[in-house]
């Protein structure tokens, strides 16, 4: 049987799915795929490593927001800012956990929604002030907290702040996305007003926020069971 | 422009230079050389790499991933404060801490908004293209000189505790980078145009429900696998979205397209291919388990996925 298009390409997506599945170190994962797309394409080796060297260099910009603020964040924690974010919301008595990340989830998918989406961020809010500010308000709760909740409450810090950019940040009318989308309907010869994208984008948005709060209150659970257990 | 992408490139390049030439120094490091060697070339392609031909480039990050991924690239030791000192200069600088941190983002929000048209003599402030981006150069320049000035540290130290945070990332950092290029290879070779061929000739979409599920849960699986909603979107949406459920059963485009893009950033919330937003945040966390951040928002993701398979069956011809 022959099929016009050319399904050898899909064994690099294989390699990719095995190598996580074996838990593999990821970059190693990255260039066994590298490989095996290139071979099964029948592209020669010359012009994969060119391929790889033109798309690196092009995709410079992905790291920036990440390294950009480090030195700053860096002096900032040497000087105590965990600990005085931690030592301030001890001060709120009503303040736990869960409560903090859907305020905060609130405020990242609201302002999202208004194109500031740079008022967050995993290097900038979440690692300086809103993990420490999560940890902290369990700890003051709990007087100590066990490693495992410890991890936990910090990856549904950096949970929040993902979920909340995703889910605002697409019912802003000149994101990205919504160019992306129209451009692909337009070729498509479908002409669709981005306003009415991003419109229908938000019975799903407050989806996310009510399904997202609804674990933060389960993450609250946790530590009052992990606090009475003791 | 001041603040153009080359600039940020030079300020990222120096600072990973600078990662490089202290890991070269350090004595108590484990693995000191073939550290120091991974931050200089990752340094290199950032400072020369608009010199490079592209298939030196190309050997140059396989021979990071090479580094990397058999083990040598290690954290070197750093020094800190104690935790009593620390308490004591929290207690000592008290709320004024929260200010330079908060810099980063004002300055960023009032770069892209209200300052982007600001020139200084016959130069613009910002580059328009990557205002954001620029912006946010800025913002971190002005939150550097301000927790400078604030905590009387010199900036030399600043780039010292970069070197830290950079360090406890290590060579997570360069993973969203690497799946990028992975993303463009796929996209290059035709996984893309697999993957459709695939989802629309051997599956059935012979009812209404079938084709809106196989549509989203297309878009989210679709995304787990490159990493990416804005490259899952164009194959799933020509391949299912625009002759299946518009051209088939009359669904709305505007619809059709924003439910569809949510359904794959479903996906991204559930893939370590989105390693910026996913695997790197773990790391910056310092967390043990690399999939921590995935597990806690897979509780997320699938209600969601299913809310919005509900949403377009419902929304899409009223």
């Amino acid at each position: 049987m022959h099929t016009a298009v050319n399904l050898w390409p899909l064994l690099g997506v294989a390699v990719i799915a095995a190598g996580f599945l074996l838990r593999a170190n990821p970059v190693l994962v990255v260039v066994a795929a590298c490989a095996v797309t290139g071979a099964a394409a029948a592209m020669p080796v010359m012009h994969v490593l060119e391929s790889l060297g033109a798309a690196f260099l092009k995709t410079r910009n992905l790291p920036l927001v990440l390294l950009l603020p480090l030195a700053a964040i860096g002096l900032l924690e040497r000087f105590g800012l965990k600990e005085h974010a931690m030592a301030s919301i001890a001060k709120i008595r009503s303040a736990t956990s869960g409560r903090l990340l859907i305020v905060y989830l609130f405020l990242r998918e609201i302002s999202a929604a208004a194109g500031l989406t740079s008022l967050g961020g995993q290097p900038s809010m979440v690692r300086p002030l809103i993990a420490p500010l999560a940890e902290g308000a369990a700890e003051a709760r709990n007087g100590s907290i066990s490693d495992a909740l410890r991890y936990r409450i910090r990856a549904m810090a950096a949970a929040t702040d993902n979920v909340g950019l995703f889910f605002g940040e697409d019912i802003f009318v000149a994101f990205g996305a919504i160019v992306l989308m129209q451009t692909i309907l337009r070729a498509e010869g479908i002409e669709v007003d981005p306003i009415r994208m991003a419109l229908w984008g938000i019975p799903t948005a407050v989806c996310a926020f009510v399904i997202h709060s609804w674990n933060l209150r389960r993450l609250d659970a946790a530590i009052r069971r992990e606090g009475e257990g003791k | 422009m001041i603040f153009s992408l080359n600039f940020l490139y030079l300020l990222v390049g120096l600072l990973l230079g600078f990662v490089a030439l202290l890991t070269a120094l350090d004595r108590g490091h484990p693995r000191r050389l073939t550290s120091a060697l991974f931050w200089g070339l990752y340094a290199a392609l950032y400072l020369a790499g608009d010199f490079m031909a592209p298939a030196v480039a190309g050997a140059l990050m396989i021979a990071m991933a090479l580094l990397a991924g058999c083990g040598l690239v290690k954290p070197g030791k750093h020094g800190t404060l104690n935790e009593a000192d620390r308490r004591a200069s929290a207690a000592r600088l008290g709320n004024r801490l929260f200010l330079p941190a908060l810099v980063i983002p004002v300055v960023t929000v009032l770069g892209a908004t209200v300052l982007k048209d600001v020139h200084i003599g016959e130069w613009a402030l910002f580059d328009k293209a990557h205002l954001t981006l620029a912006s946010l150069g800025l913002g971190a320049l002005l939150a550097l000189g301000a927790a400078c000035w604030l905590t009387r540290a010199s900036p030399l130290q600043g780039l010292r505790e970069g070197r830290r945070l950079v360090d406890a990332m290590s060579w997570a950092v360069t993973l969203p980078h690497m799946l990028a290029v992975l993303g463009l290879l796929f996209t290059e070779a035709g996984v893309g145009k697999a993957v459709a061929e695939v989802t629309t000739s051997w599956f059935a979409l012979d009812s209404r429900f079938a084709a809106v599920a196989m549509y989203c849960i297309g878009m989210a699986l679709f995304t787990i696998i490159m990493g990416n909603g804005f490259a899952a979107f164009p194959v799933i949406a020509g391949g299912i979205g625009v002759p299946v459920l518009v051209g088939q059963y009359g669904a709305d485009p505007a619809v059709m397209a924003a439910i569809g893009m949510f359904s794959a950033y479903c996906g991204t919330l559930m893939t370590p291919m989105a390693a910026n937003f996913n695997i790197v945040p773990a790391a910056l966390l310092e967390l043990p388990d690399k999939n921590a951040v995935i597990k806690a928002q897979i509780p997320t993701a699938l209600p969601l996925l299913a809310a919005n398979i509900v949403l377009l069956y419902f929304l899409m011809n009223r």
